[in-house]
């Protein structure tokens, strides 16, 4: 029979047989490595959440022309586009803009792609409909209580071509846009559509994207395609990416702050149960230290009664910390967490060592028991 | 050849003298009883011989090694290599088998080996017992545990506090009988005892008074005395 068989009977013994006292220290555990795992859970999914959250802002990062002409071409903008990863690019879109009229009243009219707009500017109050045919133009809420255009009515738009010749087109109007910002003063037309009516295509005067990343990925995004794309020249809009940085560094702040609190509150909890079973068992460590245990084979004892406990409560905790994180994000983010691989060998590992270190007080004091205790009966 | 040798052993505590200039020998394959009154210094004997404290003055000899030189570690495997404990009050680790009483016993002697616990725990008629817990059995069974856990690693001396204190007459019967037996192949026992009865059963019993020996007698004796 190995030695290490006989410890690890001892070990499953003492807490399977002696179970009122060991699942009050377990649930102590659990509980614990819970909100534990729940908190890390939520500490890694922040970014990701948060990232969500801060495109619905709009866009983080925009491209304008590099040089003083004050245009760039599409062929440039889409180079730019392949330094942005593909799966945290959430939209692109090209502005171009002219001076055109609308109904005989002179507006800056901006050529979009309506499907990226509705991406990297999610905020826009829409009164009608998004356009979904090429006939169709968005006005600003300014141009609307000018003009008195409705949406679902007819409005012309004029205006010269590249060539001063002149042109006009009826378009219908699908809806009115609110922002709060300069849009409402401008007419929305698809880019391939002014592009026909300017006679002139491949040339935008802005681009916005709206990327998920840190600031520091967002700089190294705009550094590489600095480096890389000479036509455009990448500015991140700072109040979006700084904002984020900033209630980021203050939400992980906050995680961290309350998981130290919690491992704190594990750690007093565990080394109280524990020092109330070295209490307990003060007659046991006697007798094996009478019939020839080291103090070290008691303290090798105890402290695998600790990391036992810890796995076991650390285990629980870590399936349930998910559930709980779940809850806290559905409320908080009303959005799902996503399950995070590494929350749960971490909540593990650290129930482990948070409970071995409760250990070591209690585990010192069992250590310091006279065998001869055992003898006089005390 | 004597197996424990001391020499002038007083033991201090406090202003306490528990035990005063002590000269005591036990030969190897003796049986002696250490009897007296409560607070005569039995226990602290006990403690001193079984290597569970330490003499303030004199010289403490178990098998040819100076106990009063050792560290606690020394003393330590001093216990575990050469003393068998058997104790009043049974003492068996109440979340462990009768058999893994006697295992671990092994365990922290050298290596665990089950089937030589359970022919011990034959020896003392516990073989039908030996899958229960301390608690399943009675205090006779208990103690007779405690006997196959001292005796698991052969040590050279058995020492025993009051081992039927807390039995009945059939149970101290059946005690008395296993000792008899380890005697009868040539163990060293020492019991501690208040009782005539189980002093009787000794080679030679020592009576303690006021940390002094008082009288040295024969087992033979004391029974007709009594």
């Amino acid at each position: 029979m190995k030695k290490r068989l006989v410890f690890a009977n001892m070990i499953l013994r003492s807490l399977t047989r002696r179970r009122s006292r060991m699942l009050a220290a377990l649930m102590a555990i659990a509980i614990g490595s819970t909100v534990l795992s729940g908190m890390l859970t939520i500490y890694l999914d922040i970014p990701r959440q948060l990232g969500r959250e801060f495109r619905s802002y709009g866009a983080n990062l925009v491209l304008v022309p590099a040089g003083e002409s004050g245009i760039m071409s599409m062929d440039d903008v889409e180079e730019a586009a392949e330094y942005l990863p593909p799966d945290k690019l959430v939209g692109v879109t090209p502005y171009r803009y002219e001076s055109l009229g609308i109904n005989r009243q002179p507006c800056t009219t901006a050529g979009v792609r309506f499907a990226q707009v509705a991406k990297t500017s999610p905020y826009w109050r829409v009164d009608g409909s998004w356009p979904e045919r090429s006939n169709e133009i968005m006005i600003g809420s300014d141009i609307a209580r000018f003009t008195g255009i409705t949406p679902g009515t007819q409005a012309r738009i004029s205006g010269h071509t590249r060539d001063m010749k002149p042109f006009a087109v009826d378009m219908t109007v699908s809806g009115v846009v609110g922002t709060g910002g300069a849009e409402e003063s401008v007419v929305f037309v698809e880019l391939s559509t002014l592009e026909a009516m300017m006679g002139a295509g491949g040339q935008v005067n802005l681009v916005e994207i709206s990327v998920e990343g840190s600031q520091r990925e967002l700089e190294e995004m705009a550094g590489e395609i600095g480096a890389n794309v000479p036509g455009v020249a990448p500015r991140l809009v700072k109040r979006i990416a700084g904002s984020e940085a900033t209630v980021l560094g203050k939400l992980r702040s906050l995680v961290f702050l309350v998981t130290a609190v919690v491992m704190g509150l594990i750690l007093i909890c565990v080394a109280t149960t524990m020092m109330t079973v070295v209490m307990e068992r003060r007659r046991e460590i006697g007798l094996k230290k009478a019939i020839g245990a080291e103090s070290s084979a008691i303290i090798g004892e105890f402290i695998a009664e600790g990391a036992a406990l810890g796995l076991a409560g650390g285990l629980a905790g870590a399936v349930s910390g998910f559930f709980f994180a779940q809850l806290i994000s559905v409320n908080v983010f009303n959005r799902s967490v996503a399950f995070d691989y590494i929350a749960v060998p971490a909540a593990l590992a650290a129930a482990v060592l948070v409970t071995v270190l409760a250990c070591l007080p209690p585990v010192k004091k069992a250590a310091d028991i006279e065998p001869a205790v055992v003898l006089r009966g005390e | 050849m004597n197996i424990l040798e001391l020499k002038d052993v007083s033991m201090t505590y406090g202003t306490v003298k528990a035990l005063q200039h002590i000269d005591l020998t036990v030969g190897q394959g003796e049986w002696l009883a250490i009897m007296g009154p409560s607070g005569s210094g039995k226990t602290t004997m006990m403690n001193i011989v079984g290597c569970m404290d330490k003499a303030s003055d004199g010289s403490v000899v178990l098998d040819g090694q100076e106990l009063s030189k050792l560290p606690p570690r020394g003393l330590t495997a001093i216990r575990r290599d050469k003393i068998g404990l058997i104790f009043q009050q049974f003492h068996l680790v109440p979340y462990l088998t009768a058999l893994e009483n006697v295992v671990i016993a092994q365990y922290y002697h050298s290596m665990p080996d089950e089937d030589e616990a359970l022919e011990a725990l034959r020896s003392v008629g516990l073989g039908e017992r030996a899958r229960h817990l301390p608690s399943q059995l009675s205090g006779g069974e208990q103690q007779r545990v405690c006997i196959a856990r001292a005796l698991i690693n052969c040590p050279k001396l058995i020492l025993a506090d009051e081992p039927t204190g807390n039995l009945d007459e059939a149970n101290e019967k059946l005690v008395l009988e296993i000792l008899h037996r380890l005697h009868g192949s040539g163990s060293t026992i020492i019991v501690v005892t208040h009782s005539p009865d189980v002093g009787s059963h000794a080679d030679r019993v020592i009576v303690l008074e006021h940390g002094k020996i008082a009288r040295t007698t024969t087992g033979a004796l004391l029974h007709k005395s009594a």
